[in-house]
């Protein structure tokens, strides 16, 4: 195994390790955004904690759940080394630079996107993870079956303005991330061609975009009370 | 001969007298810049200056002043090369300033583009690199007919464009990692990309990659901050066939 340490140590190797961590996170971004859809039907709640009880009940989905923190973990750790690795690379800074007109922002700083995104992360799952899987949560009954009501549980942790203004803080750097991290992820995997690059970019710009829109709609219209 | 004319001009250039001093800016007034001058015979012009007053000249790297070897490094006002798109700073011409303009002039900045003296940096880490790989091995005799090797002509295009590399370090300058991906991707895919290159594929991209990593260069971030600025245009296709290439030679070599 000597050959494969040596891989995930190269310069290449963390890239890659950074762009197949990115997609799973990208992947897991489209079923949590799909599930929570689930609150705009307006019904009370009802499909939406059906559709979370799934996801907390199903076998596969917990042992992807798994899947999912290593990977967060492993994309965390990853990329807050490459990003403290910089000023190793370059001790002596530059008096003048123009980085914007050669490369934008949000490229130059998905390190600190990131640790944004990180720290939203952190109250994130102490709303709504810790208590559904750890400290308890209150119940429904759905056709003779208990589920958790997790979203009573965020009618109440939306009700906080200033929860919501860091919710879309956080979703904000999220897509700002992604503006980048998407069609980037491609390209450390070495999937860049004339044909394929250019849908890549347009469906990432789309996503990173609309993604977050949606994630931000949760907290906004709850706190507004139109989703009720 | 030096022509003249009547741009005035405050120039900042970093000066340092060797690789261990410190260093620092110094401010320069020039005049009696045409516009038609290139950014190399200002600099002339400066040091011809400082000479008769016997000061030391500005150290600057420079050989052909006709962009094709890749000497001329220097970091003008944040930009590598200057504000020219796909140009080196010997092709750079005064006209891209105005009159009165403060221009700041500064070295490559790199941990493995060491300063030799004023804006001099040392680039044998580039050299490093191609002995690491960046050739193929032919035995010696006849020279072969250049025609018995077919090749596609997409595949040919391809080569020739990342062939144009000057080995400049711009790429390096420019990066926010001070990453050498793209150099080394277009050494990579040059020999890559041709049938004489394909019997040694795997192993020089291990090496090349080895090498670069041991040079002290950054990881790639995909900022495309390399491609924007080097006077060949060489692309960002290039790193990413680099890493096919790499991950294809580890888990399949
Ligand atoms: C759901 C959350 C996240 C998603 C969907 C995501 C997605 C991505 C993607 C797709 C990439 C591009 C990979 C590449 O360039 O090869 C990336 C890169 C990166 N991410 Fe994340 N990320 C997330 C969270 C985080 C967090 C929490 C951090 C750090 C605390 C972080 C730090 C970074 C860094 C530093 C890079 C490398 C940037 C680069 O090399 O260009 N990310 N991310
Ligand atoms: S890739 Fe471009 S910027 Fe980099 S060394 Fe080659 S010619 Fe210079
Ligand atoms: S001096 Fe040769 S490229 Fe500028």
């Amino acid at each position: 195994m000597n050959w494969f340490t040596a891989f995930l140590k190269s310069s290449i190797g963390r890239k890659v390790v950074m762009g197949l961590t990115g997609i799973f996170l990208i992947v897991f971004l489209v079923v949590h955004c799909g599930v929570n859809a689930c609150i705009f039907v307006n019904d009370n709640g009802e499909t939406f904690n059906k559709a979370a009880h799934f996801m907390g009940s199903n076998f596969f989905i917990r042992v992807a759940e798994i899947g999912l923190f290593a990977g967060i973990l492993l994309h965390i750790v990853q990329g807050l080394l490459l990003w403290a690795d910089k000023s190793k690379r370059r001790p002596v800074g530059y008096n003048k630079t123009a980085g914007s007109v050669t490369s934008t922002w949000y490229s130059r700083s998905m390190g600190l996107l990131g640790t944004l995104i990180l720290l939203f992360l952190i109250l994130h799952l102490k709303h709504f993870w810790v208590p559904s899987r750890i400290t308890g949560l209150g119940e429904v009954m759905y056709e003779q079956e208990k589920v958790l009501n997790l979203y009573s549980e965020m009618k109440r942790v939306f009700s906080e303005l200033w929860v919501v203004v860091v919710y879309v803080l956080g979703v904000i750097s999220l897509g700002y991330h992604l503006m980048h991290g998407f069609q980037s992820a491609f390209q450390s995997l070495g999937w860049n061609h004339p044909k394929y690059t250019p849908l890549i970019k347009s469906l990432g710009f789309g996503f990173s975009i609309l993604v977050p829109l949606i994630f931000a709609a949760m907290p906004l219209l709850m706190y507004l009370e139109i989703i009720n | 001969m030096i022509m003249s004319g009547d741009m005035k001009l405050t120039l900042k250039v970093w000066r340092q007298k060797n690789s261990s001093a410190k260093g620092a800016f110094e401010t320069y007034q020039v005049d009696g810049i045409s516009k038609d001058m290139s950014f190399l015979e200002m600099f002339d012009v400066l040091n011809e200056r400082l000479i008769s007053e016997g000061k030391e000249p500005i150290a600057f790297d420079h050989d052909c002043r006709e962009g094709i070897c890749g000497m001329c490094s220097m970091y003008i006002n944040g930009r590598a090369h200057g504000p020219w798109k796909g140009t080196t700073t010997c092709q750079l011409h005064m006209r891209a300033f105005n009159d009165g303009d403060t221009i700041v002039v500064e070295p490559w900045r790199s941990v493995a583009f060491p300063v030799v003296k004023d804006l001099v940096v040392n680039r044998s880490a580039f050299d490093r690199i191609i002995q690491a790989g960046g050739y193929i091995s032919v035995n010696t005799g006849n020279a072969v007919d250049a025609n018995s090797i077919l090749i596609d002509k997409p595949d040919a295009d391809k080569a020739f464009a990342a062939a144009a590399c000057i080995g400049c370090g711009a790429c390096v300058a420019a990066c926010p990692n001070a990453s050498a991906m793209l150099f080394t991707s277009a050494k990579v895919s040059h020999l890559a990309l041709l049938p004489q290159g394909d019997p040694e594929r795997k192993t020089r991209v291990n090496n090349m990659v080895r090498q670069m990593d041991i040079e002290g260069f950054g990881m790639c971030s995909n900022t495309g901050a390399c491609e924007a600025e080097c006077p060949k245009e060489i692309s960002l296709e290039n790193i990413a066939r680099m890493n096919r290439e790499y991950v294809s030679s580890v888990f399949a070599g």
